[in-house]
């Protein structure tokens, strides 16, 4: 069953600073690690690490988000179907770009949606097979409505949202258990540089924390800062006719 | 450009900082000069500040490899004394030399070779750094073990010889989590010092001293003495488990106090009532590890005790010979001014190899001042009367000691900033206090 501290983790997108605070934690609570991701050599150092501060087993492998066609050998090759599996997997783009440069969308949408769908489906189909298995997706708030600012991504973490409640709703009496987690701001490589309020900015830790707790107490949705749900309740309710003209 | 300080909150100045996740990040950054590396921020002035270049070491936060068998610990720089305590003190080990505050970087506790209320015994803590891996001005790193120049000069060298990324260090084996202290109360100083004196055999030694009080109790002081405890000393409870101690609730000073909250008489109040408590608490008492070493790290922030304005440091050593008449020298000034201070704290120190390392056989005597004109013209005089006994200044607490002062009464700053000239190493590195001290 999900959450015992034997269960395996598997982590997509181990080198994320959201990833990498989440093996912190789940190890600290005694779960042995597979982290992938592209370069998987580059790992090597925080496997050492974990296995050092936490005495738990840690593997490194290769995953690409955007190889699909892999995902399946990818899952195949693993030491063991993991019991959880997370997914960190994210890109933030540039949305100037995004508008300009279809190719460049195309990756912003593939990266946040595409990818992780299918790499989550192929789990889900074996954690269904097996009769139990916990997948967690990293989405953002920024799903929640399009706005100008970042509606390519908003868009690709909109169906990811939609794509995850969809999988929660089909799985709804089990076996297999799918959880949301809509971090706000978090200070992270991906923000490195902007000016973000410290108050809706969240350490990679709580985003952690509220992950580890989240697998823990079997929840559905995690809004890591509780302020971030009520911001995104007035921004959803605002009518179209008002919210097209602000900037947000 | 971010407002930053070190601990003591003064002086704050507008950096340029930036935090490298690699070795190709952390070259390019030290390519545009003017570098300082920054570990967590607890010297107390300017000595991790760069306007131009701060590279805070926060992602360099690995550990690399441990040997149960000797204790020794690789990791990099970024890593806090706090998680090494949390990781191997489970294991029976403990850092061979630590500061006051376990929230200190590795890189920091090597760059400035900081010192522990064991330094009359285990020296300094380059005493267990078997060897550094440093990023020099050019970007390339390289490994110096113990005989090597870089080596040297890097320890005490206060971030300015480059660098550091990675160390070996050798941790020390405990039975328990537990210390077995003995305080004793001394009526003035030279109490004080006879109990120094008397118990150069105790692993850890340190003083609390009244600052306050002037007259036939000046320098009276509760010199505690500890030993890390075996398990048989441990009550039934603890000995299932010697390294689990109770965890401390963390509190949080919650806003700065007004700056005039310390004063001559908050002052003489604190300094006579903690006095009285702690001689009745006198005799032995077993205390766990975070508070034996680190009482302050309960309150987060008690930095801001001192208000929005700061305070400052002063801390220096003096020569065995002449520390009992400088130290009464250094008191009588204080009191007279009524300035002083809640914690101010006296330790006997050992003998200390080390090209700039800051401590040397004598006494050390550490204590805050909030930072105003008053308390900077009072460490003019202590400065005066620290060079006068052949007494010496630890950067690590500094912000404000002048150039000639520093260079005056310890030459080895000299051939340091020499040094430095002919390397090129002082255009690669420099920070707010290097550049006041003409290093
Ligand atoms: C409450 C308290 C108690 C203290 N007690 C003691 C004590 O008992 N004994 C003692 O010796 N000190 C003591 N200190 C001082 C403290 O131990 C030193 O200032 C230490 O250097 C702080 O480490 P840091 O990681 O915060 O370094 P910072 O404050 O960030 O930097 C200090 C210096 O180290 C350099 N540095 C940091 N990281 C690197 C790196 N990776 N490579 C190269 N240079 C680097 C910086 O450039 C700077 O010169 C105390 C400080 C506090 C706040
Ligand atoms: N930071 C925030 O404010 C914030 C807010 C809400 C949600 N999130 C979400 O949180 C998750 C983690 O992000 P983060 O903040 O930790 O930022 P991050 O450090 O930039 O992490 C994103 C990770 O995704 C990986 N990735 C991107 N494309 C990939 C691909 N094709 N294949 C494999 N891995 C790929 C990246 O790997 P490489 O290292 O190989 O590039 C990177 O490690 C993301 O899903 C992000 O959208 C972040």
């Amino acid at each position: 069953m999900s959450g015992a501290v034997e269960d395996a983790v598997l982590i997509l997108g181990a080198r994320s600073d959201i990833a990498r605070a989440c093996a912190q934690r789940l190890a600290r609570a005694g779960h042995p690690l597979m982290l992938a991701a592209r370069d998987a050599a580059t790992l090597a150092g925080d496997a050492e690490d974990l296995k050092l501060r936490h005495g738990v087993a840690v593997t490194c492998h290769d995953f690409d988000a955007l190889a699909t066609g892999d995902h399946a050998a990818f899952l195949d090759a693993l030491p063991e179907l993991p019991e959880i599996a997370l997914c960190a997997v994210g890109l933030m783009g540039d949305q100037a770009e995004s508008q300009r440069d279809p190719a460049a969308a195309i990756r912003v949408l593939r990266s946040n949606f595409e990818g992780p769908a299918v790499v989550l489906s192929l789990l889900a189909e074996r954690f269904e097979a097996r009769g139990s298995g916990t997948i967690v997706g990293i989405s953002s708030v920024a799903g929640e409505r399009g706005r100008a600012s970042n509606y390519v991504y908003g868009a690709a973490k909109a169906g990811f949202t939609a794509w995850l409640s969809g999988l929660r709703n089909r799985f709804g009496r089990g076996p297999v258990r799918v959880i949301t987690v809509l971090p706000g701001f978090v200070a992270t490589s991906m923000t490195e540089g902007m000016d973000l309020p410290a108050r809706l900015t969240a350490q990679p830790e709580e985003v952690a924390e509220a992950v580890y707790r989240a697998i823990r107490h079997r929840r559905d949705v995690v809004w890591v800062r509780p302020v971030w749900r009520v911001i995104m309740a007035i921004i959803r309710a605002l009518p179209e006719p008002i919210f097209k003209k602000t900037r947000l | 450009m971010t407002a930053l300080a070190g601990w003591g909150r003064y002086p704050r100045i507008d950096c340029a900082i930036a935090a490298p996740r690699d070795e190709a990040a952390l070259a390019a950054l030290i390519a545009r000069g003017g570098a300082i590396a920054r570990g967590m921020g607890r010297a107390y002035g300017d000595s991790a500040l760069s306007a131009t270049n701060t590279i805070s070491m926060r992602h360099f936060k690995r550990f690399r490899a441990f040997d149960p068998a000797t204790g020794v610990l690789e990791a990099e720089a970024g890593v806090t004394l706090a998680e090494i305590i949390e990781t191997f003190l489970p294991r029976g080990w403990f850092p061979l030399v630590t500061p006051g505050t376990k929230f200190v970087s590795l890189g920091g506790a090597i760059a400035a070779d900081v010192h522990g209320k064991n330094h009359h015994g285990a020296g300094s803590f380059g005493a267990c750094v078997e060897w550094i891996e440093l990023m020099g001005a050019d970007g390339a790193v390289a490994r110096a073990t113990r005989d090597d120049d870089r080596f040297r000069w890097t320890l005490g060298g206060m971030g300015l010889t480059g660098v550091i990324l990675r160390a070996a260090i050798r941790l020390q084996p405990v039975a328990s989590g537990w210390i077995a202290q003995t305080t004793l109360p001394a009526p003035d100083l030279a109490a004080a010092i006879e109990a120094f004196e008397a118990n150069m055999d105790a692993p850890y030694s340190v003083a609390w001293i009244d600052c306050a009080t002037s007259g036939a109790a000046r320098g009276r002081s509760l010199v505690m003495l500890g030993r890390h405890a075996a398990p048989e000393a441990l009550p039934r409870a603890a000995r299932r488990d010697p390294f689990a101690v109770p965890r401390r609730r963390l509190r949080r000073l919650p806003i700065d106090l007004p700056s005039g909250a310390l004063n001559p008489l908050t002052l003489r109040a604190f300094n006579a009532a903690y006095w009285w408590a702690g001689a009745r608490r006198a005799g032995a008492a077993l205390v766990d590890w975070d508070r034996y070493f680190y009482p302050l790290d309960a309150i987060e922030g008690w930095n801001r005790l001192y208000g929005r304005r700061g305070f400052v440091q002063f801390q220096c050593a003096l020569p065995l010979p002449a520390a009992r008449e400088g130290l009464d020298a250094l008191l009588r000034t204080i009191a007279a001014r009524g300035a002083g201070s809640f914690l101010a704290v006296l330790k006997r120190f050992g003998a200390q190899e080390g090209r700039l390392s800051f401590p040397m056989e004598g006494y050390t005597l550490a204590l805050d001042f909030p930072c105003n004109r008053e308390s900077l013209n009072l460490m003019q005089t202590l400065d005066r009367i620290t060079a006068d006994h052949g007494g010496r200044f630890y950067l690590a607490k500094d912000a404000r000691l002048d150039a000639a002062t520093l260079h005056a009464t310890d030459p080895r700053w000299s051939d340091f900033a020499e040094m430095r000239r002919r390397t090129g190493l002082a255009e690669a590195f420099a920070s707010a206090q290097s550049r006041r001290l003409a290093l």
